[in-house]
């Protein structure tokens, strides 16, 4: 085990980010919260959810979610692609780091920002419009999961991009519009019955399904079924990803 | 006297081409080894393999008795690379370059000393709170020849690490490369500088199309590829040679010819008995040593580095 040399590369990947955080944590929060200012005014008096539910009570942990989600893959996957382009990478590759160091390094400091931006999001939101939590322990588990998940698909993405272009066009065809349609801005109940069971084979939508029920105790489905679909979802993907680099997939070719 | 970098049976292919094929080669403990080659001869596949940044088709590869492959973390430690390109990560300072990479190596905070000692030894002392972007080319190589050194590796690999340094640099290298040595550390060099390898070298590899056309030390090499030039002007522009002197014809202008003459007590005396016999006059006679380069550019086909 090198404990100390999967350490370092956890805390070169955060200083990575925290070295342009303007763009890396303050641009996602003010992002999420430019959505919230302008749907809670658009929407408030219209909509509501789960029978008494105000809209802007409702978007918050969606919003969250959505910043979990694109910053946990955009950390990896930028990371990865730019180490490839620039051939810092090498540098890594060189060190005695085993894949499961490597791996966890890489998905540990993309963990770290989205939660940094969720938490931001949290605060800010609650000195916005207030926020109540019924189930923190939900809340916990189904943020640092969807981290967890999203940090592996990006990690799975950056090391097959060969540029940046192939891992836009994955954030922007693939995980884009799989955020957009899990129900970030609605309950799936408020679609066509096809539309809804489409829905429930987004693997996003649990995501946000659970960690929303963490906020107001109800959900879309049973937040059981939400926990085993993301565990196994971030199982799956997490053998897939060591599979690639004991393979040396793109990167010992 | 032990072995610190033994490949075997090694083979890489990329598609038609044949990157190496099946070489065989020991690199013994504390030895500077010169390995060289033309462009795309397979001295950086060669190099990948031993650092684990590409894999052999088959073969094995072997770091002071650790498998590159079945104990690859062991092997990387006792490793050091310095790359043909100049890579950086653009986003940290030299010190802080040179303790991320320590630490990869699971080298602790007391590495500071060593670390401190790389600064001041490969002039990068003064650079050590600067960006990677504010340095120049020669300081970025000498970055690079600090992170590979960082975690003190028993074997130092240095792809062409002269390549557009300034001979300031270059000789300043040298120098470090030699205290290296003196302290141990086995050396695989590749360089395009062929007086380089002559000067540093212990032994030689030649490398072409994948294949160690030539293995030895740099007088070994010499000795067995042994032969001079010998430039002669004959009186008057002879149409016709005869054939001993043709076969070691290298080059004709006018009435002046250059023939590689094997250094043996009998290829002179055939030579200049068939110009007798065929009664064509020698006027005036040089004779030049074969260097290491003539030798390369022979075995590597006239490829020029």
């Amino acid at each position: 085990m090198n404990l100390r040399g999967c350490w370092i590369l956890f805390r070169k990947e955060v200083r990575r980010f925290t070295v342009v955080a303007m763009q890396t944590l303050l641009a996602p929060v003010i992002s999420a919260l430019l959505y919230l200012v302008i749907f809670s005014h658009v929407m408030a008096d219209r909509v509501t959810m789960y029978d008494d539910l105000s809209y802007s009570s409702f978007l918050v942990p969606g919003l969250i979610m959505m910043s979990i989600i694109q910053n946990s893959f955009g950390n990896t996957s930028s990371s990865l692609v730019f180490s490839k382009v620039t051939g810092s990478i090498t540098f890594v590759l060189l060190g005695p780091l085993s894949h499961a160091e490597f791996f966890i390094a890489f998905v540990a400091a993309a963990m770290l920002r989205a939660l940094l931006v969720a938490v931001a999001i949290f605060i800010a939101a609650d000195l916005y419009i207030g926020v109540t939590v019924v189930q923190p322990i939900y809340v916990l588990v189904f943020g640092l999961l969807a981290a967890a998940t999203l940090a592996t698909i990006g990690f799975l993405a950056g090391v097959w991009a060969d540029k940046f272009d192939h891992a836009a066009t994955f954030q922007n065809f693939v995980i884009m519009p799989l955020s957009f349609l899990s129900g970030v801005f609605y309950s799936i109940h408020s679609l066509p019955e096809l539309w809804q069971t489409i829905s429930r084979f987004n693997p996003l939508f649990y995501m946000i399904d659970g960690f929303r029920y963490g906020f107001f105790g109800q959900s879309d489905v049973a937040p059981g079924l939400s926990l085993v679909v993301m565990c196994g979802a971030l199982v799956i993907l997490g053998i897939i990803a060591l599979m690639m680099l004991r393979s040396g997939y793109k990167l010992r070719t | 006297m032990s072995v610190a970098v033994s490949i075997k049976q090694l083979h890489k292919q990329f598609g038609d081409l044949t990157a190496l094929n099946s070489i065989d080669l020991d690199i013994n403990e504390g030895e500077i080894f010169g390995l060289l080659g033309p462009n795309g001869a397979g001295k950086s596949t060669l190099i990948s393999i031993m650092a684990g940044l590409c894999r052999a088709d088959s073969g094995q590869v072997t770091i002071m008795g650790r498998d590159v492959v079945k104990q690859a973390t062991a092997s990387r430690r006792m490793l050091g690379v310095v790359p043909q390109e100049l890579l950086f990560d653009p986003f940290f300072k030299v010190r802080e370059v040179l303790e991320i990479q320590a630490g990869y190596f699971g080298v602790d905070r007391k590495n500071r000393a060593w670390i401190e000692e790389l600064l001041e030894s490969l002039g990068l002392a003064d650079k050590a709170n600067s960006n990677m972007r504010a340095l120049s080319g020669g300081m970025k190589r000498r970055v690079l020849i600090a992170q590979a050194l960082v975690h003190k590796p028993k074997v130092l690999v240095l792809d062409e690490p002269t390549a557009g340094v300034d001979v300031d640099l270059r000789q300043s290298l040298w120098s470090f490369v030699e205290r290296l040595h003196n302290d141990g550390t086995t050396v695989l060099l590749t360089t395009h500088y062929l007086e380089e390898a002559e000067a540093l070298c212990e032994r030689i590899g030649i490398m072409n199309h994948g294949d160690l056309v030539a293995l030895d030390s740099r007088a070994g090499l010499m000795k067995r590829y042994s032969h001079y030039q010998l430039k002669l002007r004959l009186k008057g522009a002879a149409e016709t040679l005869p054939a001993e002197v043709a076969e070691a014809l290298q080059r004709r202008e006018a009435d002046t010819i250059w023939l590689q003459v094997a250094d043996d007590d009998q290829h002179l005396d055939a030579i200049l008995t068939a110009l007798k016999q065929a009664d064509i006059q020698i006027l005036t006679m040089n004779s030049r040593e074969q260097t290491l380069e003539d030798l390369f550019l022979e075995l590597t086909a006239g490829k020029a580095a």
